[in-house]
């Protein structure tokens, strides 16, 4: 026997209990970044004099004017934006095709590509910088912005292209062979027909590769010595110098590194909350 | 309209025959359809006229062209699937202009085309909703709309049914009927319901393991099946079977069954005394006599159907189950014995080691080509 009241009761303490779990867990993710973006605009000289405060007693985008104008972190930027953009690009494609083809055709040898694909990812990336740079370095793709697409796309191809190949097998193969009957070739079919619906695939596979290549340093690290082709990530280091570690400048630039993958994932959320649920998406 | 042949059409996926050299001449304007158990090959041969499986061997020609090596879109055909594969995408009316969009044809054309088909398939409150809000007949009637729209040479239809309840089903296969019946479009129709089959088609393609069994029209292939797989497929409630011995002395024939039961038959000339047979009897073919009045057997009555037109009695003679229909109501008791008689006329009797029918004597040659 419960009356009404009591159940109302039951209800809130549920339902408050619910929500301030998962505020809890919200205010442990975002605790970082909201610190990343204290230290950013609080002022070098209270930095360590003002001890540990929620918020500083003054503010100053002193930080953000030096990075954008006294550093080289604009250069970096642009070095980041270029690699993440291309790699991003050049792995959707390679990733959609094969991921299509996975999905759709039989052909000799397909357990063998998927095999080797998948060992690809099992090695640690470090054994891996060695003989990599081995094989760039005579090519003159080390030190380039050129060397690290390549290499970023290597490696995000194969899990991009099993990430896309699921979206493909959720899309009914009766689907491109009535477009085929109704007068498209394959590729026509594949583009006006499955393409369209596998845009919320498309836009997580996106989403994936480049913030894997936004955040990369290793290789980054290793294969990139001048300046000039340095991205993001390693111009980040810079900020660290041999007597002391510029906290506030290098939060500024994290802030501001924030904003290009915030702004990407914005544009492609539309399709990306479909591509979570694509179970759902079935018509 | 054209007429399809399918000339000695082989499929296989490596080692494995799927289709053992298909022969089949659709005429112009006829409704075929294609029936089996799944895994018969009846999609496979559906999917090869479409092209949407290479042939293996043979050939296939659409209005006197051999189209093997042709893409399917350069075919000429239109098909509705089971599965409808609308575009989700698309509007109704996109769905069903799609081709002949494709073709360039001019805009005005296409939109009298589409108001026209959906004219006739009651589709005109329905043009711009997406598929997602479409109840399954309707999506059914937007697929088949697509198909009649491009006023192709050839209709296929694989299993369109099937994904339909029960209701639905009865009603789409009147309209799909008299929807070909306005339109007189050659049409391969697959299904692995014989009902659909028996109803719809001019002429059935029976099929079994790769292997056209037998090609008739409903009525004749029901009536004299080339084999048991036939006979047992098509019907329902299926045809009884009872295994025996043949008996022949002089003019009169009976098959012999394991308990000494002795059944009267028609003779067969390709039957030899004491060769072992099978008797196939519909249970519609099969009376519940008074004792005494005609030659009749002794069975026990096993269980009661009452269906309200009709009755199934459902007997056990000679150790194997025997369903009888009757549009009588007898007063039976289950555990009670009954008196049934064959009609002789109607059984008929397969040879057990090739399965094939063997036709009475008194039955024209012309009938006994099939």
């Amino acid at each position: 026997m419960s009356t009404p009241g009591k159940s109302r009761l039951r209800k809130m303490v549920y339902w408050g209990t619910h929500y301030l779990m998962i505020a809890a867990f919200v205010a442990f993710a975002l605790f970082p970044l909201y610190w990343l973006l204290k230290v950013s605009v609080t002022p070098n000289d209270i930095l360590y004099t003002e001890g540990v405060r929620m918020w500083p007693s003054r503010t100053t985008w002193d930080n953000y004017t030096f990075v954008m104008t006294q550093s080289n972190f604009p250069h970096y930027f642009m070095n980041s934006v270029i690699v993440s953009g291309f790699t991003a690009l050049f792995t959707c494609v390679i990733a959609a095709t094969t991921g299509y083809a996975f999905s759709r055709f039989r052909f000799g040898g397909k357990i063998i590509i998927v095999a080797l694909m998948l060992i690809t990812q099992m090695f640690p990336l470090v054994m891996l910088i060695a003989p990599i740079f081995r094989i760039l370095a005579p090519l003159g793709l080390t030190d380039s912005l050129t060397g690290l697409i390549i290499v970023y796309t290597a490696f995000n191809v194969p899990f991009a292209t099993f990430l896309m190949q699921s979206f493909f097998d959720g899309i009914p193969k009766d689907l491109e062979e009535a477009a085929m009957i109704d007068g498209n070739t394959r590729f026509e079919a594949f583009r006006r027909i499955i393409l369209p619906l596998t845009l919320p695939g498309i836009a997580a596979t996106l989403g994936f590769v480049f913030t894997a290549a936004w955040s990369e340093l290793l290789f980054a690290l290793m294969l990139v010595s001048s300046e000039s082709a340095s991205t993001f990530p390693v111009g980040l280091l810079s900020f660290v110098s041999k007597f002391g570690v510029d906290f506030g400048q290098m939060m500024a630039a994290g802030v501001l590194a924030l904003i290009p993958a915030c702004a990407f994932f914005l544009l492609i959320q539309r399709y990306l909350v479909q591509g979570l649920t694509a179970g759902a998406v079935k018509g | 309209m054209a007429s399809i042949e399918i000339t000695n059409a082989r499929k296989s996926y490596g080692a494995v025959n799927v289709l053992h050299g298909i022969n089949l001449d659709i005429q112009d304007g006829e409704f075929i359809v294609l029936v089996g158990p799944s895994g018969c090959g009846k999609s496979t041969l559906l999917r090869m006229i479409a092209g949407l499986e290479e042939i293996t061997s043979g050939d296939i020609s659409i209005g006197g062209n051999v189209v093997n090596d042709l893409q399917p879109k350069d075919r000429d055909i239109a098909m509705v699937f089971q599965s409808y594969a609308l575009y989700p995408h698309m509007t109704v009316a996109e769905n069903m202009s799609y081709a002949l969009t494709l073709r360039k044809t001019a805009r005005e054309k296409v939109s009298a085309a589409i108001d026209n088909v959906a004219g006739i398939l009651g589709l005109d409150a329905l043009l711009h909703r997406r598929p997602k809000a479409l109840s399954g007949g309707q999506r059914q009637r937007v697929a088949m709309g697509r198909a009649i729209v491009r006023q192709p040479q050839a209709f296929l239809f694989d299993e369109p049914l099937s994904n339909l309840d029960a209701r639905l089903r009865e009603q789409m296969r009147t309209e799909i009927r008299k929807l070909h019946r306005r339109l007189g479009a050659t049409s391969v129709y697959v299904t692995h319901d014989q009902i659909e089959a028996m109803t719809m088609a001019d002429r059935i393609v029976a099929m079994y393991d790769g292997i056209v069994q037998q090609v008739g029209t409903p009525l004749e292939i029901y009536d004299r099946p080339a084999n048991i797989f036939v006979a047992s497929f098509i019907g329902s409630p299926a045809m009884n079977f009872l295994s025996g011995i043949y008996n022949v002395t002089g003019e009169a024939a009976a098959i012999t069954l394991d308990d000494g039961t002795l059944i009267p038959v028609l003779a067969t000339p390709n039957a030899k005394n004491g060769q072992k047979l099978t008797l196939g009897a519909r249970p519609e073919h099969i009376d519940i006599v008074k004792s005494g009045s005609v030659p009749s057997v002794t069975a026990n009555v096993d269980l009661i159907e009452p269906m309200g037109l009709s009755t199934l009695i459902h007997v056990t003679l000679a150790g194997k189950p025997v369903k009888i229909f009757t549009l009588a109501r007898p007063d039976l008791a289950i555990d009670s014995t009954v008196q049934i008689a064959f009609n002789m006329d109607k059984t008929h009797i397969f040879d057990s080691e090739t399965e094939l029918r063997m036709p009475p004597a008194s039955e024209p040659l012309s009938a006994q080509t099939d």
